[in-house]
């Protein structure tokens, strides 16, 4: 059963990523990629990280995918006949040589590792996401801040960045005769 | 029982997939979500392994790369916004010099 559910969420979201890449329209492209999110967030919640998927499907559907959307309808961009660079089968052909010796590597390693304290048993104790929330307040508290900052960062830049700019009528003259 | 080498198999399928989405495509709105698959590749290996070797770290990981895509996304866009009403330039390739 188990198998069935990876089986089907891996199959379907590697197609909706080869649909993401290969497709010629953007607004297609990105529906796409919505697909491939919803999916990735099953094969979280196999993983026993329910909290992980609620928050893909909330910020990245809701919040990210909807923001690609709205800029595309922004843009009003037109489906274009050419939508692949000129020489792409040189790149399909590296990353097929990149993702075998990907596969080699993965088979020679060795699995290991220290095991931690957070064992399935533990994390079905209180909830996933009352584990989450402790490790995150107690662990992780100073990261949580700077990743606080750092949205707050980004947000003020977008909203500089895509300000309507301010036309300035001495822009278009010679320096020397535009301000009195 | 899912083994953890299938998790990370399909991990390098998806971000293979992605970063020859990232080199082939014209439209940088498309290369922009070629990097969020990418993303999201590694946001499977590091709960997969979180979950196989019983630590939080890994889901800890996953949740600050969501925010991190967030902030990405934005910024993105908004050169994009900006390149495009400068120039009404929609592909990588057509934005070749860095002021104009």
């Amino acid at each position: 059963m188990m198998w069935l559910l990876f089986i089907y969420f891996a199959t379907v979201g590697l197609v909706a990523a080869v649909l993401t890449v290969s497709l010629r329209n953007p607004v297609h492209c990105a529906l796409a990629l919505l697909t491939l999110l919803l999916h990735m967030a099953g094969l979280f919640v196999m993983l026993n990280a329910e909290f992980l998927a609620m928050v893909q499907i909330i910020v990245y559907a809701g919040a990210i995918l909807i923001l690609y959307l709205f800029v595309l309808m922004l843009m009003n961009l037109k489906t274009e006949e050419q939508h692949l660079h000129k020489k792409y089968s040189y790149v399909l052909f590296a990353g097929l040589g990149i993702l075998g010796e990907l596969f080699i590597l993965l088979m020679l390693s060795p699995f290991g590792g220290t095991l931690g304290t957070a064992t399935p048993d533990v994390i079905l104790e209180t909830g996933p996401s009352h584990a989450v929330g402790i490790t995150m307040f107690s662990d992780y508290l100073l990261l949580f801040e700077i990743v606080g900052v750092f949205l707050l960062g980004a947000v003020i830049g977008a909203i500089v960045l895509a300000k309507t700019p301010v036309v300035k009528a001495e822009n278009q003259e010679p320096a020397s005769s535009s301000t009195p | 029982m899912i083994p953890l080498s299938a998790y990370v198999a399909l991990s390098a399928v998806l971000f293979m997939t992605g970063l020859i989405g990232v080199l082939i495509r014209r439209n940088f709105i498309v290369v922009l979500m070629s990097v969020e698959i990418m993303l999201n590749a590694a946001n499977i290996n590091l709960v997969a392994f979180s979950h196989y070797l019983d630590s939080m770290a890994g889901q800890m990981s996953a949740l600050f790369i969501i925010a991190v895509a967030a902030a990405e996304a934005s910024l993105g866009l908004a050169i994009i916004i900006v390149i495009f009403r400068r120039k009404m330039a929609t592909n990588v390739d057509q934005i070749n010099v860095l002021k104009w």
